[in-house]
């Protein structure tokens, strides 16, 4: 799948970077956390589409095509078309099926692949995009795919003031700089509950850093 | 090629001199002690070589290149200046006007309508900015918000622009051409705070204002005042259409308004306790970090110049 990586890179490199370098502007804070292989997860909050490809945009290009989000397969696939190619070939997404049909071994089958060739997930706990800059109730997703892989390196992503540049339902994009902290590796615990805790306690930790505002 | 003035190559090239003492001393330092850490010093510094890189390089590109450049600054500012202060989720919608206010004010500078210059940010962008506002129908808030928007927009496009005024008044000293003014404004800036500084930690004892920047001494204050009301004097001539004794003017005018325009965004970050705007630049922290003075000095320098000789 040359052609398809090709495409990747000339899509960040071309369109993506341009756009989060110059018209939003990064404030990186704990950059040395982030890791440069997998398999790990990268957990962040999630207010707006611009969220992924923030993300995707810390790794140099060489490394785009091992930068996997996990993305709702109703939302990108399901009317086919620009949009699921978009998904798919430009930004790699794995998809994932909200539906609550599928059990928990063939929901997580494609996370499970992307970790085995070392590759780093991108993982929205909280499902959506929520209300610009307001946590959401936490999933246990990622507690499920860590237990089948210990291996994995968990890393919390506090994303900020990108719910402002491009909030949910709007198409008009408005220049901010946001905030990127990358905290330290959460350990993974007996059970989920705990678990979840410790991703909330990291956001809320983090969010401490962020120096940009919106609340009035 | 690029014929550029001779007085205006000597200053390059004797900022550049500077910048290279700067980097051995701070080579020798870390070769005498190689056990303290100069990460910070060391970024500051790299940061300083492509600051000086970028701008000496649009100046020599040319007007027109310089003055896109200028209008590059004041979006990255304006965006830096939105993104920490409080603003209401509505007020994105106009927060997009204000950010289209730039090309604009760029324009009238590159076609030197100075009229149009002088007016459009005070008097239109001011007038229109509430009036998209009341459009979004949100009233809570809504002073605040008018507030922070005006002196943003003020602030980071109207006070920067004039730097690239400059670029465009006539010639007057054929040897330093457009470049010298500016030159001579960027350089005497960042020379106050260097030299405010060093005075401060040879000198300083007495506190100007503790609550806003506890470092700050009365010391430092008129150290920085002399020093850079003496060198004004003798680079004016040089670089400007200004004489000797309006060099002395025009040097005690940076160093005073370089302060203030220091201690207001350090006021600024205070009240939102943050230490830094942003990290664009590494060892200085965000573009307001590095203009707070300019963002003073530049309108004040260009209005004493303007009103002296134009």
């Amino acid at each position: 799948m040359l052609i398809n990586r090709i495409i990747k890179i000339l899509f960040f490199a071309l369109l993506v970077k341009p756009v989060v370098l110059i018209l939003l502007g990064l404030n990186v804070r704990g950059r040395p956390n982030l890791p440069d292989k997998g398999p790990a997860i990268l957990v962040a909050n999630h207010n707006s589409h611009l969220d992924t490809l923030v993300l995707m945009s810390l790794y140099p290009l060489s490394q785009i095509h091992r930068i996997r989000p996990v993305a709702a397969a109703d939302y990108f696939l399901q009317k086919g078309g620009f949009l699921a190619w978009l998904a798919l070939t430009c930004i790699g997404i794995i998809p994932m099926d909200r539906s609550g049909s599928a059990d928990r071994d063939s929901l997580f089958k494609g996370c499970h692949e992307a970790l085995d060739n070392d590759q780093i997930l991108i993982l929205f706990p909280e499902g959506s995009r929520g209300q610009p800059e307001q946590m959401s109730k936490i999933k246990k997703g990622v507690f499920y795919v860590l237990k089948e892989r210990p291996d994995t390196k968990v890393i919390p992503v506090m994303l900020h003031g990108l719910g402002r540049a491009l909030p949910r339902n709007e198409a008009l994009f408005v220049p901010f700089n946001c905030d990127v902290i990358i905290g330290e590796e959460i350990p993974m615990t007996e059970k989920s509950p705990a678990f979840v805790a410790a991703i909330a306690a990291a956001f809320e930790q983090l969010s401490e850093y962020c120096i940009t505002q919106n609340q009035l | 090629m690029f014929n550029i003035p001779s007085q205006a190559s000597y200053a390059m090239l004797a900022v550049l001199g500077l910048l290279v003492i700067a980097s051995g001393i701070l080579v020798a330092l870390q070769w005498r002690r190689p056990n303290t850490d100069y990460t910070e010093l060391r970024q500051r510094t790299l940061s300083w070589w492509w600051m000086i890189a970028i701008i000496f390089s649009v100046l020599i590109l040319g007007q027109n290149i310089a003055i896109i450049f200028f209008g590059f600054l004041s979006f990255l500012a304006l965006k830096e200046f939105l993104s920490i202060v409080p603003t209401r989720h509505c007020d994105r919608r106009v927060i997009f006007w204000a950010y289209l206010s730039i090309p604009l004010q760029y324009y009238w500078v590159s076609m030197g309508w100075y009229g149009m210059f002088i007016i459009f940010i005070p008097v239109y962008i001011f007038l229109l900015l509430p009036m998209r506002m009341v459009l979004l129908g949100e009233v809570k808030g809504f002073i605040h918000s008018a507030g922070i928007l005006h002196w943003a927009t003020m602030l980071t496009v109207f006070c920067i622009s004039h730097i690239a005024y400059l670029l465009v008044l006539p010639v007057q000293n054929p040897a330093a051409g457009f470049i010298g003014p500016v030159l001579f404004l960027l350089f005497m800036t960042q020379f106050n705070d260097v030299c405010q500084y060093f005075w401060g930690k040879l000198l300083g004892k007495r506190k100007i204002i503790p609550k806003v920047s506890p470092n700050k001494t009365w010391e430092g204050f008129i150290g920085g005042l002399l020093t850079v009301t003496l060198c004004s004097a003798l680079l004016a001539p040089l670089l400007t259409p200004l004489s000797i004794g309006e060099g002395m003017i025009a040097g005690a005018l940076i160093s005073a308004s370089g302060f203030i325009g220091d201690v207001v965004i350090s006021s600024v970050k205070r009240d939102l306790e943050i230490k830094d705007c942003g990290n664009l630049i590494p060892g200085h922290g965000g573009i307001l970090d590095r203009m707070d003075s300019l963002i003073y000095t530049a309108p004040l320098f260009f209005h004493f110049l303007y009103y002296s000789h134009y």
